[in-house]
């Protein structure tokens, strides 16, 4: 469980996150939805470490994460796996070698070991034969998968995905989203998902953050979210043809 | 005001980066990685370009030794003395700025905007340290190789084109390469590398690691990374021979 408490941010003169406060549940898919610059990536990026709060807190279950210094939110930071926009992966090395990075800084298993682990994951998320082929010779949806693999491969508690499958076809997307979903579920973690799709919000919205402005303005799960009289979530969540169809419906 | 604030943000990168590394063998990888693409790869270049001004110092002063007064191993010493002095270790490093300090630049920039940096600091690891002590410690450690291998390479072209042009003869040119030998122009030499190697890969490494945007900005942190690591060479070399050599 992360529980964010009263946090503000502001860049220069911009407050970009005004005093949010919600709970992101363990073993379950937690959802920040909003329009694009509504603060999502800065909300994630302060839960994770990448950035201060300003104000508030945001505790690790009972550990306060943002009290800590910089060498103390590493020891948390070991915990998480993380899921960026564009996967992140270090294209100087493999696949193999990408998803074998957290263990060979973190842990101490043999090399026959991490192989095993290694594959193991990469067969989780649907990955074979892929092991020897750099970041730059494959394809959008399989870098997601490589990061994800990499993501959980010290199993992590916490799972953090920036818009993760944002730039993928629809059913490549709706892949991605099933299978974090399900790891969720396999390793009881807490997952936090950044997105604007509303497909994956129906989908895996389990628990879900409205971000507005920087403000958190809803929240609620997919099987309410439409069918709320909120007047910007509706403009969020009809604002594309198909949807406003099916509503008319 | 500004310049203030980017020393400031580079003394405190290079603190971070000087950190003892998290896990040995990761650091030795890296650096393995980093003499093959800021050393290795840089071999032909300097190797070409070491040679051929050998050879044209030598050639300019067997021109312009006109009097009898002059003895021609003069040809051989100052070939040595310029090539040690100021050729390998300044012009060397210039040249070494613009081809390692642009590839040091975009390589971290790109990682930068790609959010690769990001995913080494939430996976716990210290991305200064990781990323540049290995290419600080690469530079400092092959670039003095670097530099004697021109030096050797410089006096080797002299001599080649005195036996093809006929100008002096191999055995004065060799007499004068060994006359009035100093070893401290050695170690002074070698003092330049060193710093300059040190301000090649720290500065570039700097310049990578603060970029914001894209690859436009990648593209330009690079080209700053070569004109600000060749000015502070060439301050430097000021400084250093103001210093080491009154
Ligand atoms: N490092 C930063 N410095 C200044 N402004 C920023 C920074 N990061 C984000 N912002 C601003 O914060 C706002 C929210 O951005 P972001 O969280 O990336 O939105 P999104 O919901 O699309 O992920 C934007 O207006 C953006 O310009
Ligand atoms: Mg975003």
């Amino acid at each position: 469980m992360i529980e964010v408490k009263n946090i503000s941010k502001s860049f220069a003169d911009q407050q970009v996150l005004k005093d949010i406060s919600f709970v992101f549940e363990k073993g379950k898919t937690n959802l920040i939805i909003g329009q694009s610059g509504s603060g999502k990536t800065v909300l994630m990026k302060c839960c994770i470490g990448l950035l201060d709060v300003d104000k508030g807190e945001i505790n690790f279950g009972k550990t306060c994460f943002s009290c800590f210094s910089e060498k103390e939110k590493r020891k948390i930071q070991k915990e998480m796996g993380v899921l960026f926009q564009g996967g992140a992966l270090f294209d100087s090395f493999t696949v193999e070698d990408n998803v074998m990075f957290p263990l060979n800084m973190f842990t101490k298993m043999s090399l026959e070991e991490k192989r095993e682990r290694v594959n193991t994951v990469l067969k989780r998320v649907n990955l074979l034969n892929a092991n020897k082929k750099f970041p730059a010779e494959i394809s959008g949806g399989m870098i997601k998968r490589v990061a994800i693999a990499r993501a959980i491969s010290l199993r992590p508690n916490y799972l953090f995905c920036d818009e993760p499958n944002s730039g993928l076809d629809p059913k490549t997307a709706e892949l991605i989203d099933e299978l974090i979903s399900d790891l969720t579920e396999e390793f009881q973690m807490t997952t936090v998902i950044n997105t604007h799709d509303m497909n994956s919000v129906i989908q895996i919205g389990q628990k879900i953050a409205f971000l507005h402005k920087g403000e958190l303005w809803w929240e609620g799960d997919k099987n309410v979210i439409l069918k709320t009289d909120n007047e910007e979530l509706n403009e969020f969540v009809f604002s594309t043809e198909l949807t406003r169809r099916i509503n008319r419906n | 005001m500004k310049i203030i604030q980017e020393i400031g943000a580079y003394v405190w990168l290079m603190f971070q980066a000087f950190k003892r590394p998290d896990k040995g063998k990761v650091f030795r990888r890296q650096l393995m990685m980093d003499f093959q693409d800021l050393g290795t790869n840089s071999i032909g270049i300097v190797a070409v370009i070491s040679l051929f001004t050998g050879a044209i110092i030598a050639i300019q002063m067997a021109y312009n030794i006109d009097s009898p007064l002059i003895p021609l191993k003069t040809i051989g010493f100052s070939t040595r003395q310029m090539m040690i002095v100021e050729f390998s270790p300044t012009i060397i490093s210039l040249i070494l700025a613009g081809k390692v300090g642009s590839s040091i630049a975009s390589e971290i920039g790109t990682m930068r905007v790609t959010e690769q940096i990001d995913a080494l600091k939430v996976m716990g690891i210290n991305p200064a340290n990781y990323l540049i002590l290995p290419k600080i410690t690469a530079s400092m450690i092959y670039n003095p190789v670097l530099i004697v291998f021109s030096i050797v390479l410089g006096i080797f072209g002299g001599w080649l084109a005195m036996l093809v042009t006929g100008l002096s003869s191999s055995v004065v040119y060799i007499e004068g390469v060994r006359s009035w030998y100093d070893p401290f122009t050695i170690t002074y030499a070698m003092i330049k590398t060193l710093v300059f190697a040190f301000i090649i890969a720290s500065v570039s490494g700097y310049k990578g690691f603060y970029v914001k945007g894209g690859s436009v900005e990648v593209g330009r942190a690079s080209t700053q990374a070569v004109v600000y690591s060749s000015i502070l060479i060439i301050v430097f070399d000021l400084i250093l021979t103001q210093m080491l050599l009154t």
